[in-house]
């Protein structure tokens, strides 16, 4: 099995806070279809180009998707590499103990007026 | 700088994680028994936990909840198995119910932390043992975002059909 390096616990709260919104799943799933212009995808839903163009900036935030500009387009393609890792249970768990043994450093550290 | 690394052991769903702390045994015992320190790292800055018992006595159990960005509360609780202070520490961990007590139909993960003094501080090591994948699903639900298992959930059905 390999062991990947895995997500960070702060974009792991990224990645499903992007996925917590219903049109965001949706327009991850057309991108994972086939790669999307966000004028496109605006045509798809009951919401302005400005509503659905911030839907994919935070799917973008969240590595789940990549947007790239094609003359006047924002081209939107799914971004497959994060979406594998975060299928990763494991990988999760890593990532919450990681960020813990973080958290307990700063606090060991704070009595001592250390910079943080 | 904190030096950390984990081991993941997906045959026996077990993970390790090792780190090098520059504080004495008895300072990083402390982060564990004083409930005031341990809701400061124990959940995730989106989901502070507050602890509202914390028994840290061998059978003591303990009750804590953690608050989720749009004010849902997941909760759960321990149970200390053994206390070598401040060497050793065996306890598990599972999910509760809404009224604060353990989930009758989920099995706490199993855990053991040990602290070794070092010479410039303390080795801490904790081990997380699951069950199964279905409670390391459940489990991980907590910590995170409220609709993480329908989340993955749903991953997995985006990627099957564009993974030919």
């Amino acid at each position: 099995m390999v062991v990947d390096r895995g997500l960070a616990e702060d974009e792991i709260d990224r990645i499903f806070g992007a996925l917590a919104d219903p049109t965001r799943r949706d327009i991850l799933g057309r991108s994972i279809r086939h790669e999307q212009s966000v004028s496109a995808l605006a045509r798809q839903y009951a919401m302005s180009f400005a509503a659905v163009q911030k839907h994919v900036a935070v799917l973008e935030r969240a590595t789940l998707v990549r947007k790239e500009r094609r003359g006047r387009e924002q081209i939107v393609h799914a971004n497959r590499a994060t979406l594998g890792k975060a299928a990763t249970l494991l990988d999760n768990y890593e990532q919450l103990w990681i960020q813990r043994a973080k958290r307990i450093a700063d606090i060991l550290a704070k009595p001592k007026g250390e910079p943080t | 700088m904190t030096e950390i690394t984990t081991t993941k052991d997906v045959e026996n769903l077990t993970l390790t994680l090792v780190a090098e702390f520059d504080a004495t045994p008895d300072r990083v015992w402390e982060v564990w028994e004083d409930p005031r320190k341990l809701e400061r790292w124990w959940g995730p800055p989106t989901f502070p936990a507050t602890f509202t018992r914390h028994d840290f006595v061998v059978g003591g159990e303990s009750r804590y909840f953690m608050t989720g960005p749009a004010g849902e509360t997941p909760r759960g609780w321990w149970r200390i198995d053994a206390i070598d202070k401040p060497r050793r520490l065996e306890f598990a961990n599972g999910l509760a119910g809404d009224d604060g007590e353990a989930a009758p139909d989920v099995e706490p993960m199993a855990g053991y932390v040990t602290f070794e003094a070092t010479d410039s501080g303390t080795r801490m090591t904790a081990v997380t043992h699951f069950t199964d994948a279905a409670q390391m699903q459940t489990m991980l639900d907590m910590g995170m975002q409220e609709g993480m298992t329908q989340a993955i959930g749903q991953i997995d059905a985006l990627l099957s059909p564009a993974s030919v």
